[in-house]
């Protein structure tokens, strides 16, 4: 592998044997002895300390690939984006880099020390005040006692928390829990940093702050390894990316290239095989005008209208309403609406938009997940969704009409302009 | 320049007990977190780790000693039984806390990398600060009933490396386990309550008979307790009967157990260890 090149990963595969089981026994509570010894019994001597994948009494194992064939490199100082729907592979990617959990397949060859960050505070105990969990965080994360002490100062003043520092962390609010939590994950100096998501946590001026700190971090010339949601952030952060879809690499290269084909890829619907795929499919689904290519960024002063089309095959004549859900990027959601006063029912191509009303969204970063749900004579039927079909930035006009001098941020998801009265009455 | 990792599919990756040893730091860190965090919120706090000895020794001297007339190798009842539960708590304690180490650390398991083997290790912190705090006991005891100590108790480190190689192997059999069968959490408070009778703590090891002392020291605790006695007070060669309580035989049996079973444990959770994070 050339001397630059940091990550080498070579037809890198994982399977995942989920079992089926009569029972209903779930993930995490694991298997009861009975079924091995039974199992042993009828003959399958030696399984109990055999492969996992040995079928056992009554349940039975599915083979699901999470990655079916991935390679490619990067280089030392690259920031790398990997962007994919959820169920892409993009989190079993991560957990192979970070050496979690093993490949079925291929290889993967890294040079340098690493830290993956898959979750912020990992390791924190209720039980231990800031100032211990700060070392045991650090320590979980590959920092020596040394390089930790040396950032104490650092850290704690990042988090904002010097009040609390000997205080349990089950007294902290989530912000302050957060907070803390991030501040040791931003003083990890690394050779390559893989993130995930976890830039969507805290408030926005925590964020902010955040995304300043990383893009430090790639300043010096770290390796980073990205995965995000947040289309802006690859954008402005990433130098690469890769877009992984049904657990292959679908496309690679320049950012804006390849949110391009990812944006694409979600519109047309190509990767949208949902179990409900034969009756009802949502074909794609964009921001803008009727044939707009697809925007990103919407100033908060204008209207603008989120789109999808979809097709029914159903022959039943019975109602198909489209559905928007509009979600800040941590998941709060800001409102969920139906089409009202449908013109006809039935089977064929469809078209919904939906307008949104200028200064209702506060800035920031949306996810618009769209559904159509069909209401026979009784109930109602969830018959094709997407989720996150549109992701979109609301920007803050420049003069804000109501802002006077006021600089900072406006809390909220919501901001809108109300009809105020105002009166002198002395 | 940099170490390169290398991994690959069916292969456990190079360089493992070298990573063991590059987070040692780690294994302090958890090892601490469990000893600060076990007597939070407890009122009589690490009075608890006083009264468990002092009482069970107590129900073992007069239970044994005054009811059972077992043989009490010369030295006063309560001293022989505190010196086998020095190890066997030890023993005991550092099992049960490592069965749910990996259970009850699952957001680490699924979240960073680090050898997973520390994890039930380090729960060998709180077992060992309990062992400190009996062993002290035990030296106030022995004040008490002035029983001196000869200079076979400078082997006492020796054995307590014996006693954690005893108590690792099978910890990180049945930790490992645990993480797919968890009936395991049912099966060693048993295994614990039954050996406390079946191992040598309330009574020593010359109230069983000479014939079958050999087939008794297959139980790996027997060396270990036997050994502790040994070097504490003498074990039986101060007693006036001519046999020793645990002859040389029995003892290298013992140890050939624990090693085999230390072998066994780190096998076992060396090959599950990369799946502990999809199946937990």
């Amino acid at each position: 592998m050339a001397s630059d090149t940091v990550i080498h990963v070579e037809h890198l595969a994982k399977r995942y044997l989920i079992q089926h089981q009569a029972a209903g026994a779930k993930k995490g509570t694991g298997k009861m002895l009975s079924e091995r010894v039974q199992a042993s019994a009828k003959g399958i001597f030696g399984g109990f300390f055999g492969r996992k994948d040995i079928e056992t009494g009554k349940s039975t194992t599915e083979e699901f690939w999470a990655l079916k064939d991935v390679s490619f490199e990067v280089k030392r100082g690259e920031v790398l984006g990997i962007v994919g729907r959820n169920g892409a592979g993009k989190s079993t990617l991560l957990k192979l880099l970070s050496r979690i959990t093993d490949p079925t397949r291929g290889e993967i060859r890294i040079k340098g020390r690493v830290a993956s960050l898959l979750e912020v505070g990992t390791g924190f105990h209720p039980e231990l005040t800031g100032r211990e969990n700060v070392f045991l965080n650090g320590a979980i994360l590959g920092m020596s006692r040394e390089q930790i002490r040396a950032k104490f100062d650092e850290i704690v003043a990042f988090a904002e928390i010097e009040k609390f520092l000997d205080t349990p962390v089950k007294y902290y609010s989530s912000g302050m829990y957060v907070r803390l939590a991030f501040a040791v994950a931003a003083h990890l100096e690394p050779d390559i940093l893989i993130v995930d998501e976890v830039l969507a946590v805290g408030d926005m001026a925590f964020q902010k702050k955040c995304l300043a700190s990383m893009e430090a971090t790639t300043q010096q010339g770290r390796t980073v390894l990205l995965v995000s949601h947040n289309m802006p952030t690859v954008l402005s952060l990433c130098t690469r990316a890769v877009l992984l879809s049904g657990g292959v690499v679908a496309s690679e290269g320049p950012p804006a290239k390849v949110l391009d084909v990812y944006q694409n890829n979600l519109r047309s619907g190509l990767a949208a095989a949902s179990i409900q795929g034969k009756r009802c499919r949502i074909l794609r689904a964009w921001l803008g005008n009727e044939d707009s290519d697809g925007e990103r960024a919407v100033s908060m002063s204008e209207d603008f209208r989120l789109r999808f089309e979809y097709e029914v095959h159903h022959p039943d004549p019975c109602v198909y309403v489209p559905f928007v859900q509009v979600c800040t990027e941590e998941g709060q959601v800001v409102f969920h609406v139906n089409a009202e006063r449908l013109p006809a029912e039935g089977p064929g191509k469809w078209h919904a938009a939906c307008t949104v009303p200028a200064w209702l969204l506060n800035a920031g970063n949306y996810h618009a997940h769209v559904y159509v749900v069909a209401f026979p004579t009784t109930g109602y039927e969830l018959w094709a969704e997407e989720q996150m079909a549109v992701t979109f930035t609301v920007t803050e006009d420049t003069p804000h009409p109501a802002r006077y001098t006021f600089g900072g941020m406006y809390p909220g998801i919501v901001r809108p302009r109300l009809a105020w009265d105002v009166k002198r009455l002395s | 320049m940099e170490n390169e990792i290398i991994i690959r599919a069916g292969r456990s990756e190079t360089g493992y007990w070298r990573d063991v040893w590059r987070y040692r730091e780690l294994f302090g860190f958890l090892a601490w977190r469990d000893i600060i965090v076990r007597y939070k919120q407890t009122v009589a706090g690490s009075a608890w780790a006083l009264l468990r000895p002092l009482l069970t020794t107590l129900v073992f001297t007069v239970l044994f000693g005054r009811m059972g007339k077992f043989p009490s190798d010369g030295v006063p009842y309560p001293v022989l039984v505190l010196a086998g539960m020095l190890p066997w708590q030890f023993f005991s304690n550092a099992i049960s806390a490592s069965t749910h180490s990996l259970v009850n650390n699952n957001s680490l398991i699924s979240k960073v990398y680090f050898p997973r083997l520390l994890i039930p290790a380090s729960t060998f912190g709180v077992a060992l600060v309990d062992f400190a705090i009996t062993l002290v006991i035990l030296a106030g005891m022995m004040a008490w009933y002035q029983v001196m100590p000869t200079w076979r108790l400078l082997c006492l480190p020796l054995f307590t490396l014996l006693a954690i190689a005893a108590a690792l192997g099978p910890g990180l059999l049945i930790s490992a386990l645990m993480v797919e069968y968890r009936d395991f959490k049912h099966i060693v408070p048993f295994l614990v309550q039954f050996g406390t009778y079946v191992s040598p703590v309330g009574f020593s090891t010359s109230a069983v008979p000479e014939q079958w002392r050999l087939l008794y020291a297959c139980n790996p605790v027997v060396g270990v307790i036997e050994g502790f006695r040994w070097c504490i007070y003498g074990g039986l060669t101060q007693s006036t009967q001519t046999t020793s309580s645990l002859p040389m035989e029995g003892f290298l049996i013992s140890c050939g157990i624990v090693t085999f079973l230390l072998i066994l444990g780190v096998w076992y959770f060396r090959r599950t260890e990369k799946t502990f994070a999809d199946l937990i």
